[in-house]
């Protein structure tokens, strides 16, 4: 077993002696990889937190660059990084954080025809995403590669969040079985967002992921947690897995990753030649 | 661990003790003072059993017996 070095036994110490973790639980984390889909709201606090917390090896999907307007929410930027590519500059904030942790930048779009070359390759997943067919791609993904995803969604002054463990409860299609029509759910882009609401949830997302790493505590699992930041509650729902579902039941019916596609409004459905809810 | 500023104490028993099968003992040598009361009531609260203290001329001797 390989030792620690004493700057690792002083970096970890608050883990270490930890009755539930020790110098066992932290090598689980030095050895594991994870993977964070999306380094924007919440791929933020996860990816700071995990790195800090010394997961050995975390991979960021993002193809964007940063933005003025993310830096009110998206912790892991800096005023310096606007217009640099979000993996690059994540990854520098991951380093300067704890050098043990090797980044590996996705600088792409997670798509069907890459998703499940890339998320077979981590121990777990977490969606940090921002939009609908991306959600329902890692899902997918996942559910068809075994591994647990942690999936999460901020919009206002709320969030939601639930951990997904292929084969031991529901996936997201047996919440939601299919994505909205395109336009119906705002972006946090229209909407808005409390920022600090991004932090609580991408937190709970990180200490679910490190629970799972280290085999420990009750997860999310069959439980997706409401958050209303403006009340400051937070709400329970149980949700179960659909023996029906699409895409985990016993049938599966999706065996193959969709592309959904986003359109912006009027003009998108009419070129699909969908009919518009009213 | 003469020197050894707390927590780093505790911490470098149990990583110890962690290596070690039950019924074991591990001897560990700490300065007077915060040390030499933080490990014992560490050693105990993590469930193993604190065997001997002693006062020895650079520190004080602890015998852990790992459970």
């Amino acid at each position: 077993m390989t030792a620690f070095s004493e700057d690792q036994i002083e970096r970890y110490s608050r883990h270490i002696v930890l009755p539930e973790v020790g110098g066992r639980g932290q090598r689980k984390l030095l050895s594991a990889s994870v993977l964070v889909v999306g380094a924007g709201g919440l791929g933020s606090p996860v990816a700071l937190y995990l790195a800090a917390a010394g997961v050995g090896t975390i991979g960021l999907v993002d193809s964007d660059t940063v933005e003025l307007s993310n830096l009110q929410r998206q912790v892991l930027h800096t005023t310096t990084d606007v217009g640099a590519p979000k993996c690059h500059s994540a990854a520098a904030s991951i380093e300067a954080i704890n050098p043990d942790v090797r980044v590996i930048p996705h600088t792409v779009r997670l798509t069907s025809a890459n998703a499940l070359d890339i998320i077979p390759a981590y121990d777990v997943v977490v969606d940090g995403s921002d939009n609908f067919p991306t959600r329902y791609l890692v899902n997918d993904a996942c559910v068809m590669s075994g591994r647990p995803l942690s999936h999460a969604g901020i919009l206002r002054f709320e969030g939601q969040v639930t951990t997904i463990v292929p084969g031991r409860g529901p996936c997201y299609r047996c919440l939601y079985p299919d994505p909205p029509a395109p336009g119906m759910v705002p972006s946090c882009q229209e909407a808005g967002i409390l920022g600090a609401t991004a932090g609580v949830i991408g937190s709970i997302q990180a200490v679910e992921v490190l629970k799972l790493l280290l085999g420990i505590g009750a997860s999310l699992t069959g439980r997706l947690l409401l958050f209303d930041s403006l009340g400051m509650t937070f709400r329970e729902v149980q949700i179960a897995r659909n023996r029906d579902c699409a895409v985990c039941g016993d049938r599966p019916t999706i065996t193959e990753l969709v592309d959904y596609e986003e359109f912006c409004g009027l003009a998108g459905a009419l070129r699909s030649g969908k009919e518009l809810t009213p | 661990m003469r020197g050894t500023a707390c927590p780093l104490n505790w911490v470098k028993t149990k990583l110890q003790l962690e290596e070690m099968s039950a019924g074991a003992v591990l001897e560990v040598l700490v300065d007077d003072g915060s040390p030499a009361r933080n490990v014992p009531r560490s050693v105990c609260m993590e469930g193993h059993l604190l065997l001997e203290t002693s006062v020895v001329s650079d520190g004080v001797r602890l015998l852990i017996e790992k459970r």
